[in-house]
């Protein structure tokens, strides 16, 4: 549905807005890319000068410190020039209009707008109204999509299990409202993971997930046999006690990652988190920091996807 | 002023009648249908070979922004944009900035409209004062003032208790009570048809059920009450059924559509197009296949435009913070005929959905071609094709997901009164 905006007619990407509609060999080229630039990252001096004299503007109308960091390095280690914006969620009680502070940022020369907005298709809008050679990445849009996370994952899931066509994947929790596991499902379907499933309660599960190609599981067990891959969501504080969940202990009980749940998948699986993850709800510290889990490694080859990116969306790769 | 009609495909969906024939028009009404009255001498003759006519078009729903909102669109512009459009009636709803809550707001617009001598306006009063859902308006008093019906728009009312009174009083005096079906807490914070497209694009949703518990409350109140209720905008095929089986058991409703939900669904919304933010949200595609075929059996009353002019800046946002709703007056006949056509009903029958049917529904005479009724009409050409722009639209809103696509079927002359006011 994206594809026609991030991808022109040469089949170049030109923004990054979703892992939907992302043809296999561009996640490919994008994972191969961030290959290189891991080794980059464990070098001495971790700077290549790709992007020497590109201004890439971090713009946050949701605050985020920590993606607001990665993609930061990733730029810095680029040699790009690195403008961060936290315009918050009060930028429209000012009276700008989103477009109005995009087209003001773009007379500044920019070459690159990293944009977090909390509402689904911000991005797209972005992309949609600037000027050509200007580039948009998709830095999470409200429960939409948050593509580099999405890659990023793919990164780390080929790092440990080398091939995906043979893969059980199990995205836990709170798929209702993650973006992080619409970008997974998109990206693991892309690459040909034979089975997807989303683990939750029926509360946290969106409707017609299944058409997205995934296979549902209420039951926890079902859910979490024989996987390779434990991907655990995180559970927003907000959404812990009310209408969808009764309580943050019950979550953990019925749905979260406790070592006696994770035994039930394979015995080499991996579990993964997206950060920041609540220790006790969603993954018990003993899984999270245990010998399954990858979920620092994730963090690490985060910097090198989202340098990926800028510099294929730069023209350099 | 007596005007002659020649030669024109006359189309009167009240009797049927769909011949090649003349129309004599004096005095404001239709004078004869066919042979000349005696003696009767136009003061203006108009050929219409090629074309039809049909009564003018009754629009149960039309925005036209005043008081409160004429930064989106003023009484001119959109009185302006009726006529273009072959409108000649219409019913605006009370969510105004005040809402139409007391006689002199409802007055002064139906004065303001009057004196533009364009469609004829029916304001709908404001069931609750301020649509606040709390206490009822003054329904007499403002049906003095000219209101037809008494509706709540997109306003919430929680409280069924109102509801029940608001339906008891209005059936005291025969007042018509109008709803649009959705539970405001089930809604709540939604934008897009829970779904796979909502789905998919992380929007929050608003599900089936929205509008089908309001529905199951609503007509076990308008049986309860014996209220005159009219269902503004069904959205799904669980709804069209839950009308379908409260009319068979003989309850007093009436029910209609928006045009753009006969022919767009939720995949329409697909790419964030914030035209395609609708209230109610466009749903499944078997929704909209039965809304289609509602509307064709009856079951739907009849199918308005549900006119929302909206200024660009409240379009040009993300999907989710967009103001709902298309600019419809110029688009109900084009859409009307297209839903007719892919459905191969015949003209009159097609035509009735925006003429007779509502006409009905507001009481009002009019949407018939027949001697001593109202000279109110709208000739068109059926099959001349035309591109939908903004420099198209009178209307000051160029909101509507049909931008840039094909339609056939625009009013080529529209008569109010006797008068021809389009082409003005």
């Amino acid at each position: 549905m994206n594809a026609g905006l991030q991808i022109d007619a040469q089949g170049r990407l030109v923004h990054l807005l979703s892992t939907e509609g992302l043809p296999a060999e561009m996640i490919r080229h994008i994972l191969d890319t961030a290959a290189q630039f891991v080794s980059v990252n464990e070098r001495e001096v971790k700077k290549v000068p790709l992007l020497r004299g590109k201004s890439i503007f971090n713009v946050f109308f949701e605050n985020s410190t920590r993606t607001r960091t990665t993609f930061e390095i990733a730029a810095k280690r680029l040699s790009a020039d690195v403008i961060n914006l936290a315009i918050g969620s009060s930028s429209t009680a000012k009276g700008e209009t989103l477009l109005d502070t995009v087209w003001n940022l773009q007379a500044m020369d920019a070459d690159m707008f990293v944009v977090r907005h909390a509402e689904a298709g911000a991005p797209h809008l972005i992309a949609r109204h600037v000027k050509p050679g200007v580039h948009v990445v998709n830095a999470g849009d409200g429960r939409h999509a948050h593509p580099t996370q999405g890659l990023l994952d793919m990164y780390t899931i080929r790092h440990y299990k080398k091939d995906f066509s043979g893969l059980a994947v199990a995205i836990v929790g709170d798929v209702m409202h993650s973006r992080v596991a619409r970008s997974q499902i998109h990206a693991l379907k892309a690459l040909g993971v034979p089975e997807v499933r989303v683990v939750g309660p029926k509360t946290l599960l969106p409707r017609e997930v299944e058409r997205l190609g995934v296979r549902v599981c209420h039951d926890v067990a079902e859910g979490l046999r024989d996987c390779d891959v434990v991907i655990t969501l995180r559970l927003q504080n907000e959404r812990m006690s009310g209408p969808l969940l009764p309580s943050a202990g019950e979550f953990n009980k019925t749905y979260g990652l406790t070592p006696e749940k994770l035994a039930l998948a394979k015995p080499d699986a991996i579990v993964m988190h997206p950060g920041p993850i609540n220790r006790g709800v969603e993954i018990d510290s003993g899984v999270a920091d245990g010998a399954h889990s990858v979920i620092m490694p994730q963090v690490t080859f985060g910097i090198a996807v989202r340098m990926a990116v800028m510099a294929i969306l730069a023209g350099h790769a | 002023m007596r005007i002659d009609i020649r030669n024109a495909r006359v189309v009167d969906p009240a009797s049927g009648r769909d011949e090649t024939t003349d129309l004599f028009l004096a005095d404001g009404r239709i004078a004869a249908v066919g042979a000349a009255p005696d003696g009767f001498r136009p003061d203006r003759s108009l050929e219409a070979k090629g074309l039809v006519a049909c009564p003018g078009l009754v629009d149960l729903s039309a925005r036209l922004r005043e008081p409160g909102f004429e930064y989106r669109a003023t009484l001119e512009s959109e009185m302006r944009a009726a006529v273009a459009g072959g409108v000649t009636s219409l019913a605006c709803p009370p969510d105004t900035d005040p809402p139409l809550d007391e006689p002199g707001l409802v007055e002064m617009l139906k004065r303001k409209a009057g004196a533009l001598r364009q469609a004829r306006v029916y304001p709908l009063g404001a069931l609750t004062l301020g649509l606040k859902g709390a206490k009822i308006a003054e329904m007499c008093e403002l049906a003095e003032a000219g209101c037809v019906g008494f509706f709540q728009a997109d306003a919430p009312l929680t409280d069924l208790n109102v509801l029940l009174q608001a339906m008891r009083y209005a059936a005291t005096f025969g007042h018509a009570v109008w709803l649009r079906p959705q539970d405001p807490h089930l809604a709540h914070g939604g934008v897009a048809h829970e779904g796979e497209v909502a789905t998919r694009l992380g929007l929050p949703p608003v599900p089936e059920v929205a509008e089908t518990v309001a529905l199951h409350a609503i007509l076990e109140l308008a049986a309860s009450t014996g209220a005159r209720v009219h269902l503004a905008r069904l959205s799904t095929a669980r709804g069209v059924a839950l009308v379908a089986a409260a009319k068979a058991r003989g309850v007093a409703v009436t029910c209609d559509v928006g045009v753009h939900h006969l022919h767009l669904c939720d995949r329409d919304a697909a790419d964030f197009d914030a035209n395609a933010n609708l209230v109610p949200p466009l749903r499944d595609p078997s929704d909209r296949d039965a809304l289609r075929r509602g509307l064709a059996d009856g079951t739907i009353d009849a199918v308005c435009s549900d006119h929302t002019p909206i200024d660009e800046d409240a379009k040009q946002v993300p999907f989710g913070e967009a103001e709902p709703g298309a600019t419809g007056l110029e688009l109900l006949l084009p859409l009307v005929l297209k839903w007719g056509a892919e459905l191969r009903l015949p003209l009159a029958a097609t035509l009735s959905a925006v003429t007779s049917r509502p006409a009905a529904i507001l009481g009002i005479d009019g949407g018939r071609l027949e001697a001593g009724a109202p000279a109110d009409l709208c000739l068109f050409d059926p099959t001349r094709p035309w591109i939908v722009t903004p420099e198209a639209l009178a209307s000051q809103g160029n909101n509507t997901p049909f931008l840039g696509l094909e339609l056939a079927g625009r009013a080529a002359t529209t008569i109010v009164d006797g008068r021809v006011v389009y082409p003005a």
